[in-house]
């Protein structure tokens, strides 16, 4: 690790100011930034702790019946209060990781890493959930561009998550052996108009929509819809844990469970 | 009725009050005043010519006491090798120089180019980052087959080929061999790999040197199974330090796994830098370092055909295995897919005619040798895979093949060398067709189908050759050391204790087992007696603790000093009751006469040794210490039969298992409990390798298994609930105590059972899949059954 600066702002407008200095990097659970700094592969001069900031803390209903979640609420939190709000997000936040992540990580944090195999991405895409930060609101479909790659501007900070609450949910991960990551993801959305489904952990463009299947579901809600859909492998991710082909075949067959799960 | 002290009983493990309280004491609590730490800087390619390490920049960096390249070693010997393996030709294996530091090539990723030596380990760790190596990329040679055809890059120059060995065995068979199988009524072949293995103890390695300057003594802290093996390699042929100058300290060890048994680099930097430097110097592996720099284990890929005659008895094997070496030879590297691979090819069966054939390569690869179990598990994953492909090519039971071709006659002189003491294969197989329900899997896969999943089962048996071993048997095979070991037992004038052993513990509770053995001979309670390990100054010339030899040879050579002791306390009771030195027995802590009511205690004789008022002191040494140094005369031959359930899901390729019973014979169990606790890990370990260990190179030699988030280690909730029994048993013959040895039995015995269950599984569902290579991991399983 080389030296940093430490900042623990108590409020989104000191984060924001202490964001605006050279080299600063937001830290939220630390969980993916921490074991970078460790292995030397990061070298920020100053890091900003977004954990200290009570307006980014916790879960509550909005006055238009969204679940609104703080950036910096951690997976156990939202394991919990979301339980009862949107029973198949608190699901997801309940198998992110071991205990340890769950009561450090971050939905902010998790969401601005936007790792590919991250498990929010995918909740936050089929939900069309929207991504609030301290200089703007941005809708979960123009928000994830790409692996680690975000809409998220130099400096800026997720203060808040936003997720209409559909009738019926469900994310069924199938985890790589080894880091226990999502190797293929799908949540499963039903809204009273439509149904969203999207993909995490499988594609080298990182979480993504399943449109097809999305067609499929809003007019027959159940798994055989999906029978016979296929997504092609080759823009899948393949590596010692699975081809393309593989993660391809998985994401039919977990969206066929999540889909029977959500009932 | 189970027993609650002594031989039998599951005695607590004494050890675990401190390491379960953070009370243990691990190399890398040691901290002595002064100290230096030390970063290796290592290389990030695979093959490559060093054309310059400039350390002039780095040398002027805060706190950077001094800097080290290969050139600095050149006038020390390089790492040595421990075994040395003749060719199928009577030739000598080639043997590389082994650098402490690199000199003029890089040869595997992880390979140390400079060590900086700083106050701290992040001025170290900035050092190095401006220290500028210039190295020219080599075409790396990775896959075994390619690096030993025409043309092959050489991973060593100096030597004719990447072929370290191409071994025969047994030669004198080959020709018979062939002919068996030319009239063979079937022969069933199997290719398969056994794949590459990163042991991961808890604890990574850890080195400390320190020189007193007063006197010229160094001493070595390290995280080592066998401290006295290390103080002769790396005081005799690395730095030239004579052992009565050379302390070599292995204190708690958080888990060693055969990886911890060879001579490293490392620590041959350590002990030379302290005196170089002046100042203690220190090493602990970071995780990453341990991936690229612990020997790694297995990685064979192997052919194997058995060949059965028309009533399906076996009548001759034959293999040819490829073994990674790694780009230089570690400690006992040659040994592995030789002489504790090839001399277990019988199995538990009496095949008449066996020959194996293995090409040792090098590659651009961590150097691989001993991991749990060693050339044994090899050896049974090939043996117990190709038995149950020809019972489902002949359409037989692959139990009833097996009990066909039982060795069921004992001494047994196989065809690989080896005679097996005694056993009872029908015993153990009886034992686990009741215990593992085998007569209800059709019920409970019917069961399983009904939930949509495929259920399978599979069996296997195993044999391994522990105990090791007969020093002059060895010697002969090209051991470059004796196999015996030694036990100083120190009874103090109060009665208690202390025994000095060669054998050492990294987990698996000498401490706990070993008295239990001596308050048995002697009659006293357990906690009057202390096990001392792990140093070599206060125990005597011993070679330490791997291929489960610890009760059967370390603590064969207690009993035998305890034997020596109760000799002479019986001489000194004799004296003092006026008795027969014959009459004497004793019985329960107390010395009698045979025939009359007239007794002594044992605390009362050894008060009289160390003070010896009416003593025989014309006859008798005053005194009560004794050493024993034990050589086997034959290996032990522990041996079991497993079964194995497995759950395949069809959609998705994932397995999971459902049941495991183990059934061993290790001959007499002096405590159970840690027994069955030995078999717990071996079998985690085995099902780790079968299920989702996978140590994993690219074509250039980069490691792509690198850390816990590509190398998947056996959780909790991988492994099923075991049943383990280890009540079948025939003693050893040849042990005073009848044991043969139990850690690692688990690691040989399980994963053939998981990949014929597997196999069994796909199978039921009309697959065509007659292997898959491990791990089985849910892509491989998914895409074996795609066809």
């Amino acid at each position: 690790m080389y030296n940093f600066d430490i900042e623990r702002p108590g409020s989104v407008a000191d984060a924001a100011t202490a964001m605006g200095r050279e080299e600063a990097q937001a830290l939220g659970g630390g969980q993916t930034l921490i074991p970078t700094l460790k292995q030397r592969l990061a070298s920020p001069s100053v890091l900003v702790s977004l954990s200290g900031i009570a307006e980014m803390q916790g879960v509550c209903t909005t006055d238009d019946g969204r679940v609104a979640i703080g950036g910096a609420t951690t997976h156990a939190t939202v394991a919990r209060d979301a339980a009862a709000l949107y029973p198949g997000l608190a699901d997801l936040a309940s198998h992110i990781g071991d205990p340890a992540v769950r009561n450090r990580g971050t939905i902010g944090g998790s969401l601005a890493n936007n790792d590919p195999s991250a498990c929010y991405p995918a909740a936050a895409l089929a939900s069309g959930a929207t991504i609030i930060t301290n200089n703007r609101e941005i809708a979960a479909d123009d928000y994830f561009q790409g692996m680690f790659t975000t809409a998220l501007e130099e400096g800026e900070i997720i203060t808040e998550v936003r997720f209409p609450v559909p009738e019926a949910s469900n994310y069924q991960k199938f985890v790589q052996p080894a880091s226990r990551f999502a190797l293929v993801g799908v949540f499963v959305a039903k809204f009273a108009e439509s149904v969203r489904v999207a993909v995490t952990g499988a594609s080298n463009d990182g979480v993504f929509r399943w449109s097809e299947a999305e067609a499929a579901l809003s007019g027959n809600f159940s798994q055989s819809a999906v029978d016979g859909l296929s997504l092609p492998g080759d823009n899948m991710i393949s590596d010692l844990h699975g081809t393309g082909a593989y993660r391809a075949h998985l994401v039919g067959v977990m969206t066929k469970r999540a889909v029977t799960a959500a009932g | 009725m189970p027993k609650d002290s002594g031989i039998g009983a599951s005695s607590k493990r004494r050890e675990d009050v401190r390491f379960l309280t953070g009370a243990g004491n691990y190399t890398d609590d040691i901290n002595i005043h002064g100290q230096a730490h030390v970063f290796f800087l290592r290389s990030d390619i695979a093959h490559g010519t060093i054309n310059s390490v400039d350390t002039s920049a780095a040398e002027a960096m805060p706190g950077v006491v001094k800097i080290f390249t290969g050139a600095d070693f050149e006038a020390v010997g390089g790492m040595p090798c421990g075994w040395q393996v003749t060719d199928k030709h009577g030739d000598p294996m080639q043997e590389p120089k082994h650098p402490v530091l690199a000199h003029g090539k890089v040869r595997h990723v992880g390979e140390p180019v400079a060590a900086v030596v700083a106050d701290t380990l992040e001025q170290a760790r900035d050092a190095a980052e401006a220290i500028d190596v210039d190295i020219s990329e080599l075409p790396a040679v990775v896959d075994m087959k390619a690096a030993v055809s025409d043309g092959a890059t050489k991973v060593h120059d100096d030597l004719t080929s990447n072929l370290c060995y191409d071994w025969g065995f047994v030669e004198e068979n080959k020709a018979a061999t062939d002919e068996a199988f030319s009239n063979a009524a079937h022969v069933t072949t199997l290719e398969l790999v056994n794949n590459r293995l990163v042991a991961n103890p808890m604890e990574p390695r850890v080195a400390v040197g320190d020189y007193a300057r007063g006197t010229g003594d160094h001493t070595l802290y390290t995280t080592s199974q066998n401290p006295h093996v290390i103080r002769l390699l790396m005081g005799a042929f690395v730095l030239g330090i004579p052992e009565h100058k050379l302390r070599v300290v292995a204190p708690d060890v958080g888990g060693g796994f055969g990886t911890k048994i060879f001579h490293y680099q490392e620590e041959a930097f350590c002990t030379f830098a302290a005196k170089a430097c002046g100042r203690p110097v220190k090493w602990t592996s970071s995780r990453s370092e341990a991936f690229m720099s612990d020997a790694h284990g297995r990685d064979h890929v192997t052919k194997i055909e058995l060949a059965l005659d028309g009533d399906n008895n076996f009548t001759a094997l034959r293999t040819e295995t490829f073994a990674n070496m790694g780009a230089y030879l570690s400690t006992f590297a040659p040994s592995v897919p030789t002489w504790l691979h090839g001399t277990l090819m019988a199995g538990n069966y009496k095949t008449p005619l066996i020959y194996v054939n293995v090409k040792a390569v090098f590659t651009n690869t961590v150097p691989v040798d001993a991991y749990r179990g060693a050339g044994r598990p090899e050896a049974t994953f090939q043996l117990e895979r190709v038995i149950d492909k020809a019972a489902r090519e002949l359409g037989v039971d692959p139990i009833a093949l097996r009990r066909q071709n039982f060795v069921t006659e004992f001494p047994y002189a196989t065809p690989v060398a080896v005679e097996y003491d005694t056993g009872d294969y029908v015993a153990t197989m009886d034992k686990l067709e009741e215990m593992a329900d085998l007569s209800g899997f059709e019920a409970r896969r019917k069961a399983s189908e009904a939930r949509g999943k495929l259920r399978g089962l599979g069996v296997n048996c195993y044999i391994e050759a522990c105990g090791i071993a007969p020093s002059n048997l060895v010697g002969q095979l090209g051991a470059r050391a004796g196999l015996y070991e030694s036990a100083t037992v120190r009874v103090n004038a109060t009665g208690g204790l202390v025994v000095m052993t060669g054998s050492h513990s990294h987990g698996q509770g000498h401490e706990t087992a070993f008295p239990q053995v001596i308050a048995d001979m002697i009659g006293i309670d357990e906690s009057m007696i202390e096990i001392v390990h792990g140093d070599t100054a206060n125990a005597p010339m011993g070679m330490g603790t791997y291929g489960s030899r610890s009760l059967a040879v370390g603590g064969s050579a207690m009993v035998r000093a305890t034997e020596k002791i109760i000799a002479k306390a019986k001489k000194i009771a004799s004296h003092i009751l006026e008795a027969s030195e014959a009459d004497i027995e004793l019985k329960d802590g107390t010395f009698s006469v045979a025939g009359t009511d007239k007794s002594l205690a044992w605390g009362d004789v050894t008060l009289a040794a160390y003070v010896p008022h009416n003593y025989p002191l014309e006859d008798l040494e005053p005194g009560l210490e004794e050493t024993a140094f034990y050589d086997p005369s034959n290996f032990t031959y522990p041996a079991g039969a497993y079964a194995c359930e497995v759950e395949v899901d069809p959609d998705t390729g994932k397995v999971t298992i459902e049941a495991f019973t183990a059934v061993d014979d290790f001959g007499n169990v002096v405590n159970p409990m840690i027994v069955t606790g030995q078999v717990h890990g071996g079998l985690a370990q085995g099902i780790g390798q079968a299920l989702l260990e996978n140590c994993a190179y690219d074509e250039n030699g980069q490691l792509l298994s690198a850390s816990y988030m590509d190398y998947a280690m056996p959780r909790a909730d991988d492994l099923p609930f075991y049943q383990v029994d280890h009540s079948c048993q025939t003693p050893c013959t040849h042990n005073p105590l009848g044991v043969k040895g139990c850690g690692e039995a688990g690691a040989i015995g399980s994963p053939p059972s998981v990949v014929n269950a597997v196999v069994d599984a796909l199978q039921s569902a009309g697959k065509d899949v007659t292997h898959i290579d491990m791990p089985l991991t849910p892509a491989r399983v998914w895409a074996a059954m795609q066809g």
